[in-house]
């Protein structure tokens, strides 16, 4: 640290005059009526505006935390309006987003060309990754009975592109849909995807219920 | 067809679904409802697995949230006004960077409450979340009291730009002045996007939640980065240049009751503070004329104001509905209209778009879209003159603080500016007396021998 004494000759002479006057003997300027009333005058005026400034305050949150608000909500996607867009994949702010595929087997055909699953122009109906739909193979094919296959979705690896629920839903039964998985949802305050989302398909449900389930034999957890 | 030279069951079943989905559409079905093409089957030996959703997480660190708020702002304000310690403020943005920034992933944040309060007074159906309102109430009551202690270190985004500030250099007057303005646009447009429950663009453009998260789109996280080396350099430049609730803050901290004060004690101008702020918000003294001088400069300012403000209103107000007009398509019902009349016209660009592909398929009601756009473009105009007009008074009033700055007798911090960053106190000599630190003392004024 220099010596602050040693700065005391860099000031400009104007500045010297000027700042003399206020700093003489007593604490605060002494200076004119004037400038004594206009102190105060200011200092009514802040403290006013301050008063206003808490009570405003006080009333707009008063006025908003009053308001009739049901439970708290969560974000889920209607599967009834959802076009399998794509957007669930990308828009999310997470990585990887949390809209995952949920599979109601209830609803399911258990086909065995199952259209969710299948490339539109399979070399082979087996489990060759060139014949299958999903980008990420996250969905397992389980051979049952003769001719049913029984399908399930690898929570993990789903990225929520939608492409197999597209398929499902053009020929078959609709069993395969998205839904906002709740282990990984942030509950942003306003839902990013749904911003982007063509069909407004995004909803807020309340938080018992957080699931919005399509078909027979279903039971959210 | 391809398929068709394939002569297997599985290519015939094939071509059926296909051509019973053709059917199924060219007759305007609806596809999607889970209409049960083919009957569930009924096993004898085996049990069809029930759905398994993925539990929720606990909901209960929302008013953990509030609490460390305010805890934060009582240590910011603590530690900027009371024990005026630089070290303190620079754990507490630590922590609060840890906390609010890397944990919670930069969300629940008061930067974006402002929207959520926007929303929750323009449409009375939107309940805005408690912890929000708290988010949004907080530092502002804070700020009326003890100035802006949320930014000094409890912000996640002030933190993270404070604390790798290693070289400031001076931003010139006249761009830090007109950069300035930039909050005030952000924050103009945010709420008017807000209040329609158009977007949300604080948080569509926060440029630091990518790092929070470690994850974003890749403009997110380039200007997040980008904005991050700047601030190497260029103190806090989100803060001073871009951030919308930092306009509300410093607008409540002009009239807080404490405020850090660059000494502890009286200042004796000794001129040692004066490069020591990195945000441009330390004062110079500005002495006050007095007498005849100072009532004439009184009267120039009023008349200066008095043409600035009705006139920069209406400019701003007319500007602000042309804003808010050309804003409609943002707004997921506008732009659903514009492209129906697009695609009525024919002037529709080559691919499809998605929102009129949902909209013909879940049965299109062309009139009630349009009556909708009607309602919300009113309302977009209307906000849009009233934010316009907000924003030509702040204008009016900035140029009228630049033709006739506030007058001050000693170096000061800024009232509206000054982020409670504890900086400059190290640089006044009686604070290092203060702190037991030996220096001789400057001896202008006589009051400290």
């Amino acid at each position: 640290m220099t010596d602050p004494s040693a700065n005391r000759e860099r000031r400009h002479p104007a500045e010297h005059s000027a700042v003399n006057e206020p700093h003489a003997p007593g604490r605060f300027p002494s200076g004119s009526p004037d400038s004594g009333l206009s102190l105060t005058r200011r200092e009514l005026l802040k403290s006013g505006t301050r008063g206003l400034g808490l009570l405003g305050f006080g009333a707009a949150t008063g006025f908003l935390a009053g308001r009739d608000r049901k439970a708290d909500t969560l974000w889920q996607i209607n599967p009834d309006r959802c076009i399998q867009c794509g957007r669930c994949a990308t828009a999310c702010v997470l990585e990887v987003s949390a809209v995952k595929c949920t599979h109601s087997h209830g609803m399911c055909g258990y086909c065995k060309l199952c259209t969710g699953y299948f490339e539109p122009e399979p070399i082979n109906l087996d489990e060759g990754a060139e014949n299958q739909l999903c980008p990420t193979g996250a969905i397992k094919r389980e051979f049952i009975e003769d001719p049913y296959y029984e399908y399930s979705i690898i929570n993990e690896l789903c990225i929520g592109c939608g492409k197999c629920v597209k398929g499902c839903n053009m020929f078959g039964n609709g069993s395969l849909y998205l839904q906002i998985n709740h282990d990984r949802c942030v509950n942003c305050n306003i839902c990013a995807i749904s911003l982007e989302c063509p069909a407004q398909a995004f909803v807020q449900v309340p938080v018992g219920q957080p699931y919005l389930l399509r078909g027979k034999g279903t039971a959210g957890k | 067809m391809k398929s068709m030279v394939l002569i297997s069951p599985f290519a015939r079943s094939c071509v059926f679904l296909i051509a019973l989905a053709a059917l199924a559409l060219l007759a305007g079905m609806q596809p999607a409802l889970g209409i049960e093409r083919f009957p569930p089957p009924d096993f004898s030996g085996h049990a069809v697995p029930e759905t398994v959703v993925p539990a929720p997480q606990s909901r209960s660190a929302g008013w953990f949230d509030v609490a460390a708020l305010a805890a934060g702002l009582a240590a910011a304000a603590w530690l900027s006004l009371r024990s005026r310690s630089r070290r303190g403020i620079v754990i507490l943005s630590l922590v609060a960077l840890a906390y609010f920034g890397f944990w919670r992933r930069g969300c629940v944040c008061a930067i974006g409450s402002v929207q959520n309060i926007a929303l929750g007074i323009a449409n009375p159906d939107y309940a805005v979340p408690l912890t929000v309102i708290a988010f949004f109430t907080l530092p502002l009551v804070v700020a009326l009291i003890w100035g802006r202690a949320f930014c000094s270190g409890v912000c996640p985004h002030g933190a993270i730009q404070d604390l790798v500030l290693v070289k400031p250099v001076k931003v010139p007057g006249w761009l830090d002045e007109i950069l300035r303005v930039v909050p005030w646009i952000h924050l103009m447009l945010g709420v008017l996007l807000a209040a329609t429950g158009s977007l949300f663009i604080f948080c569509k453009f926060d440029p630091f939640v990518g790092i929070f998260r470690m994850a974003g789109p890749r403009w997110m996280l380039v200007t997040g980065v980008g904005l991050l080396a700047l601030s190497m350099f260029v103190g806090r430049p989100y803060c001073r240049y871009l951030c919308p609730y930092g306009v509300l803050l410093g607008l409540a901290s002009r009239f807080a009751k404490w405020r850090p004060t660059v000494t502890p004690d009286a200042c004796t101008q000794c001129r040692l503070c004066e490069n020591s702020c990195p945000f441009g918000a330390l004062n110079v003294p500005m002495p006050a004329q007095q007498g005849q001088e100072r009532i004439a400069r009184g009267r120039r300012r009023i008349v200066l104001l008095a043409l600035l403000v009705p006139l920069a209103a209406l400019l701003f107000g007319w500007l602000g509905g042309k804003v808010g007009i050309a804003s409609l398509p943002l707004h997921p019902d506008g732009r659903l209209a514009a492209l129906v009349l697009m695609q009525e016209r024919g002037v529709l660009p080559a691919p499809v778009p998605e929102e009129l592909t949902a909209f013909r398929q879940l049965g299109a009601d062309r009139q009630s879209v349009f009556l909708k756009a009607g309602a919300l473009e009113t309302r977009f105009f209307t906000l849009g003159c009233w934010l316009g007009a907000a924003f030509g008074l702040v204008i009016a009033l900035k140029l009228g603080r630049i033709f006739f700055p506030e007058s001050s007798v000693d170096y000061a911090t800024d009232s509206g500016r000054c982020v409670s960053c504890t900086r400059c106190f190290s640089a006044c000599p009686y604070e290092l007396v203060r702190r037991g630190v030996p220096v001789s003392l400057p001896q202008e004024g006589g009051r400290h021998d």
